[in-house]
């Protein structure tokens, strides 16, 4: 009972710090993604500006989620990431040059777009691999004894290159509506008119992966379309968070767009979990089979719940701190 | 060639490492000097600690970040390239290196922050309490990576069912026979690297004549700091040598290239050890002082590598070489402290070119012996991951091939050239800026509160004139 109990406790930590990071350091991702896209050099400072504050808390998360993987749930840490090798070197070279590139550009005068197209680059490939991901984990990983055996670009399939701009096209409108709430004039012009196109393609992708997936596993396709299900309720609210954007950028609202693309974010992602539970590494292995001892999970679980609140508290703070419209192009 | 994904995994991780070890051993170092320095400004008021702290927060902040960034990926190579080892120890390591990042988070969240930008924004006080703070938490984010891997090195606390441990006792697991040593080695380590860098820094700012006094003081504190430490550091370093020789005796014969058990054992000065013929070439040595060194008594018997197989034997070249060098920059840091309280008769401390000179040099030398440490320490017990439980090749990914590995090593050496000389060279930049008159006041609510953004100096010789004081 206890096993269970602190395996779940664990899941909703781990799920709570996964759709921390996508929204999180989704929006800032975003932006670098729609740097080749502005209209000119000053909406990018405006952009990198509005993003340079907090990205790095954004990111976070990712660490925390990678090491409490490995604590709480060694098989995923020790199945996904030999499974997506090539794409984790990727994903954190992409990570690594972009980090770079927020400090940098500010210090550098001459040589500062060198350091734009780092940081458009290094979003774009790192959103990418990020999207890869999602869609190797949907088709899932050949694994015998607790080890990953198949080859090493199992994760890069038609598929999963969908999933990948897909998810390069969620974080642009992100990015998008991120850009609305902390600007104003013609940058904040320019993002309204391009969210409604991004919010196009971010459904259309939903609209394939949606169609694919039930054909790729059957386990999805049972799930979903053998019976009906409450689980309806997540596409459900994730169509109304579509409409809710159409509608605010229509009536040129501020806030709203961005809110209601997290909520379409976090129903999308909710409907993702909703396909797969119980199982954490698809096809065969469950929450259950991937936990460490549970006097392991437990030992963390103490720490963990004594620092999430006061990053928590810390993220918050940041983000009051620099509340408010982003103006001018000097940084310092 | 045939590429071998164990070997290459090695060297993988050994690069990555490597980068990564030499911040946070100067980091940590250097957060106890601004403890300090904060703590004598609160003291007595005189506003030449107060500029020193407020110079070397900029540079710790600048090594912090970068250190950061290379904590990236070393969270992400136990899974990709070890992933039957993580799997193996999950239930204890997968804690204490998620510890250390709670930790690390913590402090960031909680001090670090205060401490780059609080100056002249919070009380005095209360920027001496971070910069405790932040000191104490490098130390704490250093116990957890280092009782992890005193534990791979002599493993405790754990029974090993079906494949994987388990632990039976977090205690025994996290302090086991040679962590106390580990600990002391590397936390005087870090004191070491930080005391040599202030002092090279002072010593260049002293040569060309810049903000003479407070360089004074701080060369003058340092050099006493390191005529302590660095002698209680060869002390220290024999014992842990001591420990090793009880828990890890192969190591021991492979830093001291010694083939048989033997008592009466010579200190090589120079070999060439070669593991294919069980023996040495080219030997140059102190009849017995091995023996004394390590047994305390000349005709002290010493174990020797063939009473191993070949197998279970450690690159014996490397080891020996890298202790070798590890030692060299041991006592030249003795002799450079020595030095210095000899010419402080007559203040010729703080006027001597050559010694100023050495001094800048001899910033490097601590990272040296640092990696050289770690040298000996991790490729001494190969063919072991856990020692005498898990080999390297049971340890590996089993899904790797040789050219994958190789592949990400090349990136990861690409990657890490432009973000690393960059960097570095942002250092150089933020040294020679120096003290200011008048720190920038970071009052606009634009600035971001990051670690690098605490330093202003611009990337660019041309571009960074404006700053010039």
């Amino acid at each position: 009972m206890e096993l269970i109990n602190l395996s779940a406790i664990w899941a909703l930590i781990i799920g709570f710090g996964v759709m921390m990071y996508i929204l999180m350091d989704g929006f800032d991702l975003g932006v670098g993604i729609l740097y080749p896209f502005a209209p000119d050099e000053h909406a990018r400072d405006v952009m990198m500006n509005s993003v340079a504050p907090i990205w790095d808390g954004n990111e976070t998360w990712l660490v925390l989620g990678g090491a409490g993987l490995l604590a709480a749930f060694p098989l995923v840490y020790t199945i996904l990431l030999p499974a997506l090798y090539l794409g984790v070197f990727l994903m954190l070279a992409g990570l690594i040059f972009r980090g770079i590139a927020f400090e940098f550009r500010f210090k550098s005068r001459r040589n500062r777009h060198w350091w734009n197209r780092a940081f458009c680059w290094g979003s774009m490939v790192a959103t990418f691999c990020q999207g890869v991901v999602v869609g190797a984990y949907i088709e899932g990983f050949e694994v015998a004894n607790n080890v990953y055996v198949g080859g090493p670009f199992d994760w890069l399939t038609p598929f999963t290159v969908i999933t990948g701009l897909a998810l390069m096209a969620g974080y642009a409108l992100l990015g998008a509506t991120w850009t609305i709430l902390k600007s104003e004039g013609h940058v904040q012009e320019w993002a309204y008119r391009i969210t409604p196109k991004l919010l196009l393609l971010v459904l259309v992708g939903f609209a394939i992966i949606s169609i694919w997936t039930p054909f790729v596993d059957d386990f999805v396709r049972e799930r979903w379309f053998d019976h009906l299900t409450l689980f309806w309720v997540f596409p459900f609210l994730a169509l109304v968070c579509a409409g809710l954007i159409w509608r605010s950028v229509a009536k040129r609202r501020e806030g709203q767009p961005f809110v209601a693309t997290m909520g379409l974010f976090l129903f999308t992602y909710l409907g993702l979990v909703a396909s797969k539970w119980p199982y954490l590494i698809p096809p065969d292995i469950t929450l259950w089979e991937a936990a460490s001892a549970p006097e392991s999970q437990l030992f963390l679980l103490l720490g963990v719940l004594f620092v999430i609140p006061v990053v928590l508290g810390y993220t918050a703070w940041s983000y009051w701190v620099f509340r408010g419209k982003v103006r001018g192009a000097g940084y310092h | 060639m045939e590429l071998d994904p164990v070997l290459l995994s090695r060297i993988q991780f050994a690069f990555v490492v490597s980068f990564h070890a030499i911040f946070p051993v100067f980091t940590i170092g250097l957060a106890s000097y601004v403890a300090v320095l904060h703590g004598l400004f609160y003291k007595t008021g005189n506003p030449a600690w107060d500029r020193l702290a407020a110079f070397w927060v900029k540079v710790f902040a600048v090594v912090f970040g970068m250190g950061v960034v290379s904590g990236i990926v070393m969270a992400f190579q136990f899974g990709t390239n070890w992933s039957n080892f993580s799997q193996a120890t999950s239930n204890f390591l997968g804690p204490m290196l998620s510890y250390e990042v709670v930790t690390a988070f913590f402090l960031e969240a909680g001090f670090l922050g205060v401490l780059l930008f609080g100056r002249g924004k919070v009380p005095e006080g209360v920027h001496l309490f971070a910069a405790i703070m932040v000191a104490v938490g490098t130390f704490i984010s250093a116990f957890w990576i280092l009782s992890t891997n005193s534990w791979m090195q002599t493993p405790a606390g754990v029974e090993l069912v079906d494949g994987r441990f388990h632990v039976t006792s977090w205690a025994e697991a996290m302090f086991t026979a040679s962590f106390p040593y580990r600990f002391t080695h590397m936390a005087l380590a870090s004191f070491l690297t930080g005391g040599f860098v202030v002092a090279g820094v002072s010593a260049w700012y002293l040569l060309i004549g810049r903000d003479v006094e407070a360089n004074r003081k701080a060369l003058s504190m340092c050099m006493w700091l390191l005529l302590v430490l660095a002698p209680v550091q060869a002390v220290v370093g024999d014992a842990h040598g001591l420990n090793t020789l009880e828990h890890q005796p192969t190591k021991v014969a492979a830093m001291e290239a010694n083939w048989e058990t033997q008592s009466g054992v010579p200190l090589l000065l120079f070999a060439w050890p070669d593991k294919e013929a069980q023996e040495n070439h080219f030997e140059i040595g102190i009849p017995r002082l091995a023996s004394l060194i390590l047994t305390h008594d000349l005709d002290g018997e010493v174990p020797g590598l063939k009473a191993v197989p070949k197998e279970e034997q450690p690159p014996v070249w490397f080891v020996f070489w890298s202790f070798r060098a590890m030692v060299a920059m041991g006592m030249l840091m003795i002799a450079v402290a020595f030095v210095g309280l000899w010419l402080r008769r007559g203040g010729r401390l703080y006027r001597s070119r050559p010694f100023l000179q050495t001094l800048r040099l001899m910033s490097v030398a601590p990272f040296i012996a640092v990696l050289g440490g770690w040298f000996v320490t991790e490729a001494g017990r190969a063919p072991w991951l856990v020692y005498g439980m898990m080999t390297q090749t049971e340890a590996v990914t089993p899904s790797l091939s040789g050219w994958m590995v190789l592949a990400t090593l090349i990136g990861y050496v690409l990657v890490y050239a432009v973000v690393f000389l960059t960097g570095g060279y942002y250092l150089t930049r933020v040294v020679r800026q120096g003290m200011l008159a008048e720190e920038p006041r970071d009052d606009e609510v634009e600035t971001a509160k990051r670690p690098l953004s605490a330093a202003h100096a611009t990337l660019e010789a041309d571009a960074g004139r404006q700053f010039g004081s």
